[in-house]
């Protein structure tokens, strides 16, 4: 019985290791890192300095909004999507070519949509062709939250198509059979059964998009500032890593405080 | 899923093979053994002909690894486990490495060729009498405007960027350090002034440029003014004259009250091991037809005066990149300020970014 207790054991090593080489590690090093100041001496002050600046804490309040906008756009565009792509007949090619910008590198992408956006991009010549004036359309808030949105479609529309691809048909018969119009069936049971599936898509989105360091510098010409600018200039401008990781466990709790928010009661559900 | 094993299996060996091979390849051209030298310098930061050149006149393999910020070079060099015997910091970045004793001073015995450099270029504040560097490449910070939308010689000065008619016109590069500098020269305050109330006011005149900036942008901002997106632009002359290069509308200027004005130099950190390939590649690089060789390929300027000689009278007598005495008497070094005053430039500088 012991003999086959430490066998299974073994079974767990790779990734136990795993978790603690690329998890907790990390997330250790970044938690103790928060406490030493420039001059490597323990502190609580870049704690201090994060909650008494007015910088920081506008800087954090433009993050959640942007990343809030982004993921609320994301929605609104992936779900009536992902519910038509699973009526197609060939929704597994649909929802292919959904996935297929994934493939491509971000920058590749952040660099089209610069040529799609300039001030004698496609966009603006398509304008010009009926006739509208060149609009300046790269380095604002607008495109920025467009762009954003556009990258990330595809990782809530997959969450979203997964849970309604699982709900039963006979669910939608019986909804019909007994009367409810479409309308009623689309707000009392898809939506509600594919709950999780919108939950995980924000879990998936909406983390992210608090740091778009690149997004925001390439698209939104740094006249966006989110935490993700702010990290990256603390480790590689001035080389104040405490504050830097001050920031990253910020958005670590932050990360945590949104899983808590979305995650479904599993109990509840399964009995 | 076999299939998929398969794929994957085969792009592994594939990888490996690859890798074996260049490996085979480097080993042949001599990388392992006594007669190479290890370069950490900037992305396309030297002529590769000349390189090939080295190694036929004295036998070194020189392997170059690159880097794209001081911060980054300095970072990994202090770490350890690293070899490179030649590294390019900019000025403030000698004054550091200096400071953290991560530099060994220069053995002028060893040195020929030291007097084809211009006294302007020599013995500046972060290495007096040049003890620990040699200056590679300088240039200044200035504006790039677009002719098609600003007229040829009215924008010679820091204050017109204020000016309404540039309203959502100008692009910055994304550095505190020169952003801040050119709001302090045109305060009449040092670049390098560690006085509060002088960044203060400083950090307050750039609010004030808000309505004018249309972007704060680092490399691509080239693209952006090569392609006609912005009239005017700050950033460094090498940028500048990349720019130039690809669409002939653009004009570099260096304001005339002054600017900033930044030295690469070749050094030799603590890592270093090989001594004599070291002073052979240095002496090389003083030789002015090398260095006017560099210069014609990356198109910055040389501060090897002979190599200037050697160089187009159209590049010689370019003003925009060999500003004359008046005005290279205005340019101001950065010096390395205290890790508090890096930050404070760098708060104050998010501050403006953050304003609208």
């Amino acid at each position: 019985m012991a003999m086959k207790k430490s066998y299974k054991g073994l079974f767990y090593a790779p990734y136990l290791l795993w978790l603690a080489l690329f998890v907790i590690a990390p997330v250790a090093l970044i938690i103790y890192y928060s406490f030493f100041d420039i001059h490597h001496q323990f502190t609580l002050r870049n704690y201090q300095d994060f909650f008494e600046s007015g910088t920081y804490l506008t800087m954090t309040a433009n993050s959640v909004l942007y990343a809030f906008l982004i993921t609320l756009i994301s929605i609104l565009i992936s779900y009536p999507m992902a519910l038509v792509i699973s009526r197609l007949q060939h929704r597994n090619l649909w929802i292919l070519l959904v996935i297929l910008p994934t493939w491509i590198n971000l920058l590749l992408k952040a660099y089209a949509f610069i040529g799609l956006l300039s001030r004698d991009g496609l966009v603006n010549s398509l304008f010009s062709f009926f006739g509208i004036p060149a609009q300046q359309m790269l380095f604002t808030d607008t495109s920025f939250i467009l762009v954003a949105a556009y990258i990330q479609i595809p990782f809530m529309i997959l969450p979203i198509y997964n849970s309604l691809t699982d709900i039963s048909d006979s669910y939608l018969r019986a909804s019909s059979d007994l009367g409810a119009t479409k309308w009623q069936t689309l707000t009392k049971i898809i939506i509600p059964m594919t709950m999780p599936g919108i939950k995980s898509g924000i879990q998936i989105v909406f983390i992210p998009s608090l740091s778009l360091f690149m997004l925001s510098r390439l698209i939104g010409g740094n006249k966006i500032i989110t935490l993700g600018t702010a990290v990256e200039e603390h480790f590689l401008t001035t080389m104040n890593w405490g504050m830097g990781s001050t920031i990253g466990v910020v958005l670590i709790v932050s990360m945590v405080v949104v899983m808590l928010f979305t995650s479904t009661k599993r109990k509840g559900r399964r009995a | 899923m076999k299939k998929f094993v398969i794929t994957m299996i085969t792009i592994l060996l594939l990888c490996a093979g690859l890798g074996y091979g260049s490996h085979e390849l480097t080993k042949s051209t001599g990388d392992s053994g006594d007669k190479v030298l290890n370069l950490y310098n900037w992305g396309d930061y030297i002529d590769p002909a000349l390189l090939t050149k080295f190694q036929k006149e004295t036998g070194y393999h020189v392997n170059v690894e690159t880097f794209d910020s001081n911060e980054a070079m300095y970072t990994k060099i202090k770490q350890g486990g690293t070899s490179y015997d030649l590294t390019v910091p900019s000025d403030y970045m000698v004054q550091k490495m200096k400071a953290d004793h991560m530099l060994i001073p220069l053995d002028k015995s060893k040195l020929t060729g030291m007097n084809n450099y211009g006294s302007a270029f020599l013995n500046k504040s972060f290495d007096p009498n040049n003890r620990y560097s040699i200056p590679y490449f300088w240039g200044t910070l200035g504006i790039i405007y677009n002719d098609q939308d600003v007229k040829p010689g009215t924008l010679t000065h820091w204050n017109q960027l204020w000016n309404p008619k540039y309203k959502d016109g100008i692009m910055l590069i994304d550095s505190a350090r020169d952003i801040m500098g050119f709001s302090l020269i045109s305060l009449n305050k040092s670049v390098n002034t560690t006085n509060s109330a002088d960044l203060l006011a400083a950090r307050n005149k750039l609010f004030q440029l808000s309505p004018n900036v249309k972007a704060v942008v680092a490399d691509e901002i080239k693209m952006y003014m090569a392609e006609g997106e912005a009239p005017v632009a700050v950033d460094w002359s090498g940028e500048a004259s990349e720019m130039m290069s690809q669409n002939s509308h653009l004009h570099y200027v260096v304001p005339t009250e002054g600017s900033n004005m930044w030295f690469d130099n070749l050094v030799i950190p603590k890592t270093a091991k090989h001594f004599k390939a070291i002073y052979a590649f240095l002496n090389f690089m003083n030789q002015p037809k090398n260095a006017a060789q560099n210069a014609a390929y990356i198109g910055y300027s040389t501060p090897n005066n002979q190599a200037l000689k050697l160089l187009p009278k159209s590049v010689r007598d370019d003003q925009q990149f060999y500003p004359p005495q008046t005005v290279l008497k205005r340019l101001q070094v950065y010096s390395n300020l205290s890790p508090e005053k890096v930050q404070e430039y760098n708060d104050l500088y998010l501050e403006f970014k953050m304003h609208h």
